[in-house]
């Protein structure tokens, strides 16, 4: 933060008196400190002020309108009509020392700097048309900005003046803690369920791949199988045996296919000896009527006029 | 539906809801055969407020409709309940949201300029505290995004709109350029960027003697 050798060179030459003979005689500057009953209004050369504690001063500026509303409104000056020369120079001062103490200074500081020590040498400086309207203070700018500032100043102690929740008001309530919302799930009857599911089977139907396939297991094929299996045996093979687990599915169901054939066509009989118990095949004798032979005679004589 | 009955519901509704409350919520709060007007909720938080009127706790409507509130008298008795204090808001945080709540929609390069202080960090600070969202951005070079307060921040503060802003009337006013009084003229509406300070070196100058 070292190199602003340019802004000091303006500082030296600021002439410690007012900026033009037609400013309002110098007010009193209201002292910052009373020691001994003395007013302070300068810091004294040799005052040693510890680092934290200046970080801490200047912390509570919020930016340079505001050190600089601060030196206006501390000396009771005008803002309309602002003594340049002595502004600025107070201002320097706060800047020097912010460097001279090396503290981090934003860029804001510097560029308000260098913004006063142009309007004080362009006050130097003859004014030409003095009578004209379109001439302009060249302070009217800064002025504004001040003035700006200051009203968002107080605006933000307005805000702040509100009651605010948590802090100055606190919302009442009842407080329920133990409140759990329980979601109640709709009750779905199954039938709903398969209604729903059988317009999807339909919307599925309609992407239905068509993938075909040659038979590679076919029924008559099985068909003789089995009766060649039966007629080797000449006797009661266990149903269960005339199937291969191992064709999977679609074996068992063709060789089952096979069985029924075979059952319409009174080549087969399925005995069962009792309830529940194994079913057992064999080759049918020609000529003779395909029955199902059983122990239940109640069950087995509706089977009879079925399959006949 | 006796006056009592509607004014129980709803001050048990205010208590229960911990959150604000609309009359249009308060309303739906009852059967169809029963339902009153909105004009019968409003004459019922009337008769609340009149009921808690020198008692410790207030009726109050901000932007997002009814609370019962703790009466700001007793804030200083009431927050000794917590052993922290509410955080304070520092002019930092203020003062940019004072200028978005009078303001807005502004840009942050608006509001920097009155500040004359970067704000990257409050406007963060703002958003994530919900007091400032992003309301668009503005249709000039560059389309920079435009800020404005929230209905959080209307509730924070207690108040029903931004109209009730203090001093809402002068400082929603953007002011002309106040001229010093010494060359009586009337500045032109000048850039608010710190360089600009008038068309002066514009002017033909005269020779100056050395």
């Amino acid at each position: 933060m070292k190199p602003k050798p340019e802004l000091k060179i303006v500082v030296s030459n600021a002439p410690p008196r007012p900026p033009a003979p037609d400013a309002p005689p110098q007010q009193v500057e209201m002292p910052f400190a009373v020691v001994n009953g003395e007013p302070f209004s300068t810091l004294p050369r040799d005052l040693y002020i510890p680092p934290q504690a200046l970080e801490v001063f200047l912390e509570a500026f919020e930016g340079p309108l505001d050190l600089l509303l601060y030196l206006i409104r501390r000396q009771n000056l005008n803002i309309l009509d602002i003594p340049l020369a002595e502004i600025t120079r107070q201002y320097m001062q706060y800047i020097e020392l912010m460097q001279d103490l090396q503290l981090e200074l934003a860029g804001e500081y510097l560029v308000m700097a260098a913004t006063l020590a142009e309007l004080k040498s362009r006050m130097l400086l003859p004014r030409p048309r003095l009578d004209e309207d379109g001439e302009q203070d060249p302070r009217a700018e800064l002025v504004r900005r001040l003035q700006e500032y200051e009203r968002f100043k107080r605006a933000a102690a307005g805000i702040d003046a509100l009651p605010r929740l948590e802090r100055d008001v606190w919302p009442t309530s009842a407080e329920l803690k133990e409140r759990q919302l329980l979601r109640t799930l709709p009750h779905i009857a199954l039938q709903e369920m398969l209604v729903a599911f059988k317009d999807v089977v339909v919307r599925a139907q309609m992407f239905a791949h068509h993938h075909i396939q040659r038979e590679r297991l076919s029924v008559g094929e099985r068909m003789s199988e089995i009766l060649a299996a039966l007629g080797e045996r000449a006797g009661f093979v266990p149903f269960q045996q005339l199937f291969r687990p191992a064709e999977g599915r679609m074996g068992v169901t063709i060789t089952f296919a096979a069985i029924l054939e075979l059952m319409r066509e009174g080549l087969i009989d399925i005995v069962q000896a009792q309830a529940y118990a194994p079913l057992h095949v064999r080759a049918a004798n020609p000529g003779r009527m395909l029955r199902v032979v059983t122990d239940n005679t109640e069950a087995a004589a509706p089977a009879d006029e079925d399959l006949s | 539906m006796s006056e009592s009955y509607v004014r129980n519901v709803i001050e048990a509704a205010l208590l229960a809801a911990g959150t604000p409350l609309p009359v249009a919520e308060l309303t739906r709060l009852f059967e169809d055969s029963a339902r009153p007007s909105s004009q019968q909720v409003r004459a019922a938080l009337a008769a609340l407020a009149a009921e808690y009127s020198g008692r410790g706790i207030e009726l109050k409507e901000t932007a997002s409709g009814f609370r019962i509130q703790v009466r700001r008298e007793l804030a200083a008795e009431i927050s000794r309940l917590w052993p922290e204090r509410a955080p304070r808001y520092s002019r930092a945080l203020l003062e940019p949201l004072a200028l978005i709540a009078y303001r807005q929609p502004i840009t942050r390069a608006d509001v920097e300029a009155v500040r004359g202080v970067n704000i990257d960090g409050v406007l963060q600070t703002l958003m994530e505290r919900g007091l400032v969202k992003i309301a668009g951005r503005a249709e000039i070079p560059g389309r920079p995004l435009l800020y404005e307060t929230t209905q959080f921040f209307l509730d924070h503060f207690g108040l029903r709109s931004l109209d009730e802003l203090p001093n809402v009337e002068e400082l929603r006013a953007r002011h002309l350029p106040v001229a010093p009084p010494a060359p009586a003229a009337v500045a032109g509406p000048g850039s608010s960027t710190p360089a600009t300070t008038g068309g002066v070196e514009a002017e033909p100058e005269p020779p100056t003697p050395d």
